[in-house]
């Protein structure tokens, strides 16, 4: 499963053209309780040159953002930040306790085994943006990624 | 600023307690046994009844603040709960988990019922109001504040979850990094040392 939406992902950014092949691998969502209005991405990005992800949207929310969590002396603060940085080659985590796509405003609820569109934009140092669009399962709220799922 | 006086007062509590008593078990929490916070709360749960800690005596009680509006780290630390929990087996009967928002403007009782119960069905969850809200973490030397995004807020908040042994004593501070399997060994040396 995790392949075949790796694949897609892969396929969607090649088709853009020249540029900012990203691959995407394990997106996913947290599932929401109803009336629960907020919700967090995460996935595993890897350009092949230089990009930033700079934008993100999603059809289930009125909004989203790229946020940070940061722990500073155990107080945790979490802060839209503008972009992400993807050097070349390099992969970047989007993970709880760290970089995650903000999404704002639900329209409803998400559901364990569901699957919800997110639109990436990325930027290339020439400016140049392209958006990509992943397909990311939703899993169960309290689904436990946070165990150390460190990929180099 | 108070979450640096906390943080202060919690190294200078580290640095003191081993020497104090070199005969309890070692924990991966920070003990904090003696402390003179987080004695007790009086919050209000989903059905609009009033709570207090002392009511949960004969049961171990693990207890941390967070928002619902925070999708990122509070469900890590709900989730590391359930599954601290869980692991404790017919154990966990004696363990309740509360979660108390630092929200109340957003986080209403029906979202805190169905919030705390999708990772527990025993999981409490208990807001007040704003002043009530000031009030407890006062009491439980804890730091939040409100940080302004666009259009919508974050609350920043300490992210330690108080332990309280069966005679609703607080005895450990379970830091955020701590892995479940830390946070259960603490609770097993706990429950194994017993009152």
């Amino acid at each position: 499963m995790k392949n075949l939406l790796f694949g897609i992902a892969l396929m969607l950014a090649a088709a853009p053209g020249a540029f900012a092949q990203v691959s995407v691998k394990e997106p996913w969502v947290r599932a929401t309780v109803p009336a629960q209005p907020v919700s967090g991405a995460y996935m595993l990005l890897t350009a092949a040159r230089n990009a930033r992800l700079v934008q993100v949207r999603s059809p289930v929310a009125g909004t989203a953002e790229i946020h940070e969590s940061i722990l500073v002396d155990n107080i945790m603060k979490m802060r839209a930040v503008a972009a992400v940085d993807l050097p070349a080659g390099r992969a970047v985590e989007l993970k709880p306790g760290g970089y995650h796509v903000m999404l704002l405003d639900l329209k409803r609820q998400l559901k364990a085994g569901e699957t919800v569109p997110i639109t990436l934009v990325f930027e290339g140092p020439d400016r140049k943006r392209t958006s990509l669009e992943v397909m990311a399962p939703v899993r169960p709220i309290a689904g436990m990624p946070a165990g150390d799922h460190s990929h180099k | 600023m108070r979450g640096f006086v906390l943080t202060g007062f919690l190294a200078a509590f580290a640095l003191l307690l081993p020497a104090c008593s070199p005969a309890g078990p070692k924990f991966n929490g920070i003990d904090v046994t003696g402390a003179s916070f987080g004695r007790d709360f009086r919050l209000t749960d989903p059905d609009g009844r009033e709570r207090t800690l002392s009511e949960f005596r004969g049961r171990y009680v693990m207890l941390f603040f967070g928002y619902i509006h925070c999708p990122d780290v509070c469900p890590t630390s709900l989730a590391r709960a359930a599954e601290v929990r869980k692991a404790l087996g017919a154990e966990g009967k004696r363990l309740q988990v509360i979660f108390v928002t630092v929200d109340p403007e957003r986080d209403t009782p029906q979202l805190m019922r169905a919030y705390t119960e999708a990772f527990d069905p025993s999981f409490l969850g208990l807001r007040s109001d704003p002043e009530g809200t000031r009030k407890v973490a006062e009491e439980f030397r804890t730091f939040y504040q409100k940080a302004q995004g666009q259009g919508t807020y974050t609350v920043d908040h300490s992210a330690f979850t108080y332990v309280y042994d069966d005679q609703s004593r607080l005895r450990l501070m379970l830091r955020y990094d701590q892995s479940a399997e830390q946070c259960l060994a603490d609770l097993r040396a706990l429950m194994r040392a017993g009152a």
